[in-house]
């Protein structure tokens, strides 16, 4: 019997060897995540909740990405505006514009343009930050000072980063929509009423609630990448560096590995 | 000049270490370490870079997990504690980590009532603000009360992380490396403080260092900490005369 178990394990390593690398790496890396989620939700439910944490870190989350979040949005909604304009223009269907804009802006560019300025900004933040604090002891000291660290650091920053992108999320769709509206009145003339009227006339339940549905996951991704990489940083003032690196790229992949997936799902679901 | 191989006894040990093993992967870094801190004492481990002195910290506070071996905190076993019985050994143990470890997101005042407000919630607003400004006061810095620590030089900001550690009132301070990094006026001011506390508020220390200065000014008993294991122990004057081929360089 135990010559068969050291068989089995001789031949696993054996495996392992023929393994390249790179993949070995995003396995680990891959588990890791993995284990580090399950926790967030094991301690993330048991108390002490740490409300006034949560609530700063949505403050700054939120906060913090509002400015740039905002900008983009405006742009954006403008941006779009002005370059459908003339193939719209082309097939007659220039009235149209500001239903085409919106229900892209909402189903589409919103979540994952804001998602990815969340990654950006949020993710490398929380990344840096919890490195920062890995390298220097902080955490460790917060242990010692008798807090559970990853309930405190951790489960406060990726609930906060969960909540809060949706927020945002709706925000820079009503600012891209308002950049739309401006784009229109650049080359033509259209009426405020006019235009929300020509928005509100298509749109409906469908094309709002399930891109919304994603952005908690963006949100997530973005939180709990940022809190991996972070809380698990070594090597110094260097690690710090690639967690906030890592924090920002992983974070995107994932975000548009969710939104590919959301898509199908909507797809079958007939919300398309 | 006596100086043993032997753990001097106490009637009441505050840390009684037997036979502590830990390894990281194939680096065995502890291996059958044996200590015992007096009520009192003020004990310097001395070792090289690497030979496993944090460690046994850390492993004396439980953010480290050993392999194998009994570390007994007062009185209780320190191996054994889940998380409340960790904390509760916290609030009586000090630590000053060697990179200070202040919050940087937060003012000298909010780093000092973090660890007060963790363990101790039932303080009021008025108590925490006195115990505060005590601690501020005890290292000659109330002035900084709303400064970030990113605002203060390097000796203010262990002096700081030292009110932090002290805030509690423990029965035992552990010293991670105190004087790393600063001048030698700054090291010595650091080290008299350190000295001034262990009077004013009658603890006992385990003191981490290479700093000969420090360990010359802090330390009332010196423990060789030499390939994982108690290699001898002895006062300064003892052990800096010492003819062994690993103490010598150390005094030299």
């Amino acid at each position: 019997m135990v010559g068969k178990a050291s068989e089995i394990i001789s031949s696993l390593q054996t495996l392992t060897l023929k393994i390249p690398k790179q993949t070995m790496t995003f396995l680990q890396e891959s588990g890791g995540l993995a284990r580090f989620s399950g926790r967030v939700f094991t301690e993330g439910l048991r108390p002490p909740f740490e409300l006034s944490e949560f609530l700063r870190q949505c403050y700054l989350i939120g906060n913090k990405s509002l400015p740039l979040v905002g900008t983009t949005a405006f742009i954006m909604g403008m941006v779009l505006t002005i370059q459908l304009r003339p193939a719209l223009l082309s097939y007659g269907v220039e009235s149209e514009l500001p239903y085409i804009v919106a229900d892209a802006i909402i189903r589409e560019i919103g979540p994952v343009i804001t998602g990815l300025i969340f990654a950006g900004k949020i993710g490398s933040g929380i990344g840096a930050e919890l490195g920062s604090m890995n390298v220097t002891e902080q955490i460790d000291a917060m242990e010692v000072s008798g807090t559970n660290p990853f309930r405190y650091l951790v489960v406060t920053r990726v609930l906060a980063a969960t909540l809060m992108l949706p927020l945002l999320v709706l925000l820079s769709d009503a600012i891209a929509i308002t950049g739309s509206f401006i784009g229109i009145n650049i080359k033509g003339v259209m009426s405020f009423s006019l235009f929300t009227d020509e928005i509100f006339q298509f749109l409906d339940f469908t094309d709002v609630f399930p891109p919304l549905i994603k952005t908690f996951f963006f949100g997530f991704s973005v939180g709990i990448v940022g809190c991996y990489k972070g809380y698990t940083s070594s090597r110094g003032t260097e690690g710090v560096g690639r967690s906030a690196n890592a924090s920002v790229v992983i974070a995107s992949m994932l975000i548009f590995l969710i939104d590919l997936i959301a898509v199908q799902i909507t797809d079958l679901l007939g919300f398309n | 000049m006596k100086i043993d191989k032997d753990i001097p006894t106490d009637d009441a040990p505050v840390i009684r270490i037997r036979d502590l093993s830990i390894a990281f992967g194939s680096h065995v870094v502890l291996d059958g370490f044996e200590m015992t801190l007096a009520k009192g004492e003020d004990l310097v481990v001395l070792g090289k870079s690497g030979s496993g002195k944090s460690v046994l910290i850390k492993c004396i506070i439980g953010l480290l997990t050993p392999d194998r071996g009994s570390i007994q905190v007062l009185n209780d076993e320190v191996t054994e504690m889940d998380h409340p019985a960790l904390d509760q050994m916290r609030a009586r143990v000090g630590f000053l980590f060697q990179s200070n470890a202040l919050y940087d997101s937060m003012t000298v005042r909010e780093n000092l009532e973090f660890p007060l407000r963790r363990h101790w919630i039932q303080l009021s607003q008025g108590e925490v603000d006195d115990m505060v400004m005590e601690a501020l006061t005890n290292v000659g810095l109330a002035e900084t009360v709303d400064l970030m620590p990113s605002e203060l030089s390097g000796g203010m900001r262990k002096r700081i992380a030292l009110a932090r550690t002290l805030i509690l009132k423990p029965e035992i301070i552990l010293y991670d490396e105190p004087t790393t990094g600063l001048d030698p006026i700054t090291s010595r001011g650091i080290s008299d403080l350190m000295v001034e506390i262990a009077d004013k508020y009658k603890t006992s220390s385990v003191i981490i260092s290479h700093d000969m200065r420090c360990v010359e000014r802090t330390s009332e008993r010196i423990i060789m900490l030499i390939d994982g294991k108690c290699h001898l122990t002895g006062s300064y004057a003892e052990l800096s005369r010492s003819k062994d081929p690993v103490v010598m360089p150390f005094f030299q």
